[in-house]
């Protein structure tokens, strides 16, 4: 049996609050909290990036993994927003954690689902006996253009997992993934800010595709939303993966422990990681767990989890996710906050 | 001039329809419209589209929209009056049968808005205002309404409910139409807390951006008397203009154009006003259909507010205004809207109006108008 070893949560700590962004764009704050079911979003400082927030998630995978990182023999990196165009994130991070040489890394992309991306492949290859341990990680720091509806949301986390073949904290028992080429949300070269289709972004795009892993999972493994104590839906807004669960039959119950959106924002690539990450924090062995992400272009992946008894003896040995979300907060304003997302620049 | 009847219509459903193309909606509800008239041949067509450049990019509308109907090499015209684009295209149509140039004439309207960005849809439908003296200083139609919502406030007193009514009315219609973008109820609380675009017009004032199209087939009242379904005869037809720019108005908060449409569809029909079972009017924002009862002669000026308040023009009331649900619920694709407004009246005097059907009507009154009232279009229709 393959599954997860260690596991590990990066945010910052920088909040912005959705009265900031509104307050300066004269935007209606209610509505956008209401509607997007938002209330603050996680903001990185001037010296993180995806880089740094990958390396501290997986440094804190590695100490629940308790492995010799140097067995790691698949190292990948999920973001839109890896910090070059050309030249991998994965490098920086293997050596980090020293992973290297022997070492296989890549940078993934893939929108909002690039994090799951790597923890499909990496699993794979743990599963197909190719490495005995393989590292991946969803991280961003995602760009919302200034007054876009993305501003409210674009947030930064990362979440890292090591999986294996032993010392497993959750048995993966499945995955499915439903991909098809449907273009809501784009950012071409040189663009500094990704663009939407609006509405586009919702049933034809989000849905269609979470329901259509989650549905296919289920229908593979011959379950039911009933059989899973807790599920993790992409989160791009407080609102979809809600609505989502509700479609497909799941109670807030199970969704509300990874549920970190209202005070998390969008993490896109760590998000639905970031939840997993909170929801093994507080499962019990025996536990089963549904993971469902989704990326624009437009694709999902779904992992059913089995949590095993080794949690229990783990998850304490890293800062646990919610601690990360709730204790220790900077509140930003707009200035700074354009500032260290570098809207602005200091004059040479 | 030979009298004209409406023998066939066609439509199907409204609203955000991402997987259909401007000449599918349109051809949709072309066939519709000739299966429901019974008829074979057609010697011309006229199509109403506000915008097809800006929204999809597509110029050369009536050749492409009349190749694929298959109805090559038959005479095809687009016609072009921002949202009155549908009612002029349904006069010149009108026109064409009344002169005895041609005998059956299809007239569509097709807009496709949802190809572009809320902000290029903004811009594309703000083309409709004057650019030189409104469009350059940033005004757009969610701004020129609130104006007059304004204007209209300060001097008749008109109320922010009284604007939520006009908007709950038509939803409560509209949810009896299941054709319509959002056939669903919506309440004068749900209008009033609904985010402001405008002040004081908030989103649930204001018509929606929509895909769709509609259909109708004209012939001689005498040919129609043999027709599958009642005809419907064309009483009286009237077009009016006045100054795009708002700022240009002796009353910002009148709309003349349409009192001036009404007054020479309505000598043409020799009717009065109050002979109307029913009317389609132009409520692009809530604001606008109080103006247009006012203009129409239904209330005294400054009593439109008033009207909605005291149920005159619910679906049950003296006048019913916009059982369809109107440009609010039905959805308002620009140039579709004035066409939809023919197949709701003529639904109507059939009784084919279902739920939403306004008991024994026998004429109905059709008003659409282009911008802030730039130009206006009044058809009159009776049964038989």
């Amino acid at each position: 049996m393959s599954g997860i070893v260690g596991y590990g949560a990066s945010i910052p700590r920088n909040r912005i609050k959705v009265e900031e962004i509104a307050k300066v764009w004269g935007a209606d704050a209610p509505s956008y909290k209401r509607g997007l079911m938002l209330e603050e979003k996680s903001v990185p400082s001037p010296d993180q990036d995806t880089i740094t927030m990958s390396v501290e998630a997986s440094r804190n995978a590695l100490k629940r993994a308790g492995i010799d990182p140097a067995e790691i023999g698949a190292v990948y990196v999920g973001s839109e927003s890896h910090p070059y165009a050309v030249k991998p994130s994965g490098t920086v991070l293997a050596e980090a954690l020293g992973a290297t040489p022997a070492v296989h890394t890549a940078d993934l992309e893939f929108a909002c689902k690039a994090g799951t991306e790597g923890m499909f492949i990496a699993l794979n290859l743990v599963r197909s006996g190719a490495v005995k341990f393989g590292l991946a990680v969803g991280a961003d720091t995602s760009q919302g253009a200034p007054g876009d509806a993305l501003e409210y949301s674009a947030a930064a986390g990362a979440a890292s997992f090591i999986f294996g073949r032993e010392g497993l904290v959750a048995e993966a028992l499945d995955t499915f993934s439903y991909t098809t080429d449907t273009p809501d949300f784009w950012r071409r070269e040189y663009m500094h800010y990704p663009r939407h289709g609006g509405r586009f972004t919702g049933d034809p795009a989000y849905f269609r595709h979470v329901t259509g892993a989650a549905r296919g999972i289920m229908d593979k493994a011959k379950m039911k939303p009933a059989d899973f104590d807790y599920v993790i839906f992409h989160q791009p807004n407080g609102k979809f993966p809600l609505r989502v669960g509700e479609m497909l039959g799941f109670e807030r119950r199970q969704i509300e422990p990874g549920w970190l959106v209202p005070k998390l924002g969008n993490t896109y690539s760590g998000s639905s990681p970031l939840g997993l990450t909170a929801t093994l924090d507080i499962a019990k062995p025996g536990h089963m767990i549904l993971l469902v992400s989704y990326g624009s272009g437009a694709g999902s992946d779904s992992f059913i989890f089995r949590v095993t008894e080794r949690i229990e003896e783990v998850r304490d040995l890293a800062p646990k996710t919610r601690d990360l979300l709730d204790n220790n907060k900077v509140y930003l304003d707009y200035g700074v906050y354009v500032k260290f997302r570098r809207k602005i620049r200091k004059a040479e | 001039m030979r009298d004209v009847a409406v023998i066939g219509v066609g439509m199907t459903k409204w609203g955000e329809l991402w997987d259909k193309s401007l000449r599918n909606l349109f051809v949709e509800s072309a066939l519709l419209a000739i299966e429901d008239a019974g008829v074979e041949k057609i010697d011309s067509m006229v199509v109403g589209c506000m915008s097809s450049g800006l929204f999809t990019g597509q110029e050369h509308l009536a050749s492409l929209l009349s190749d694929y109907l298959g109805r090559n090499p038959i005479p095809a015209a687009r016609v072009e009056s921002a949202c009155s684009s549908g009612g002029l295209a349904f006069r010149q149509g009108f026109l064409e049968v009344a002169s005895g140039m041609s005998d059956v004439v299809l007239v569509g309207g097709v807009e496709k808005m949802t190809d572009v960005t809320g902000c290029e849809a903004t811009f594309a439908l703000g083309t409709a205002a004057d650019q030189e003296y409104e469009g350059y200083h940033g005004l757009t139609f969610p701004g020129l309404y609130a104006m007059m919502a304004v204007a209209h406030m300060d001097r008749y007193g008109t109320t922010r409910d009284q604007l939520s009514m006009v908007a709950a009315k038509n939803h409560d219609n509209g949810s009896k139409n299941p054709l319509a973008q959002y056939p669903f109820k919506v309440s004068v609380e749900a209008v009033n807390k609904s985010v402001l675009v405008a002040d004081p017009l908030r989103i649930l004032d204001c018509s929606p951006i929509t895909d769709g199209a509609a259909a109708v087939i004209l012939c001689p009242l005498e040919a129609a008397r043999k027709a599958k379904k009642p005809a419907v005869r064309i009483a009286g037809s009237g077009h009016a203009t006045d100054t795009i720019a708002l700022a240009s108005r002796a009353d910002l908060a009148w709309l003349e154009s349409t009192r001036l449409a009404a007054d020479k569809a309505l000598a043409m029909a020799g009717r009065k006003v109050e002979d109307m079972d029913l009317f389609e009017v132009h409520d692009c924002f809530t604001i606008a259909e109080i103006m247009v009862t006012e203009a129409l002669g239904l209330v005294e000026r400054g009593r439109g507010g008033r009207a909605v308040e005291d149920g005159l023009t619910a679906l049950g009331g003296k006048f019913p205004v916009n059982p369809s649900g109107g440009l609010k619920a039905k959805g308002h694709p620009v140039g579709a809207t004035g066409v939809a407004q023919v197949v709701e009246v003529v639904k109507q005097l059939r009784g084919e109006a279902g739920e939403r059907q306004v008991k024994g009507a026998e004429r109905g009154l059709t008003q659409n108008m282009g911008g802030t009232g730039g130009s206006a279009l009044v058809h009159i229709f009776e049964a038989g």
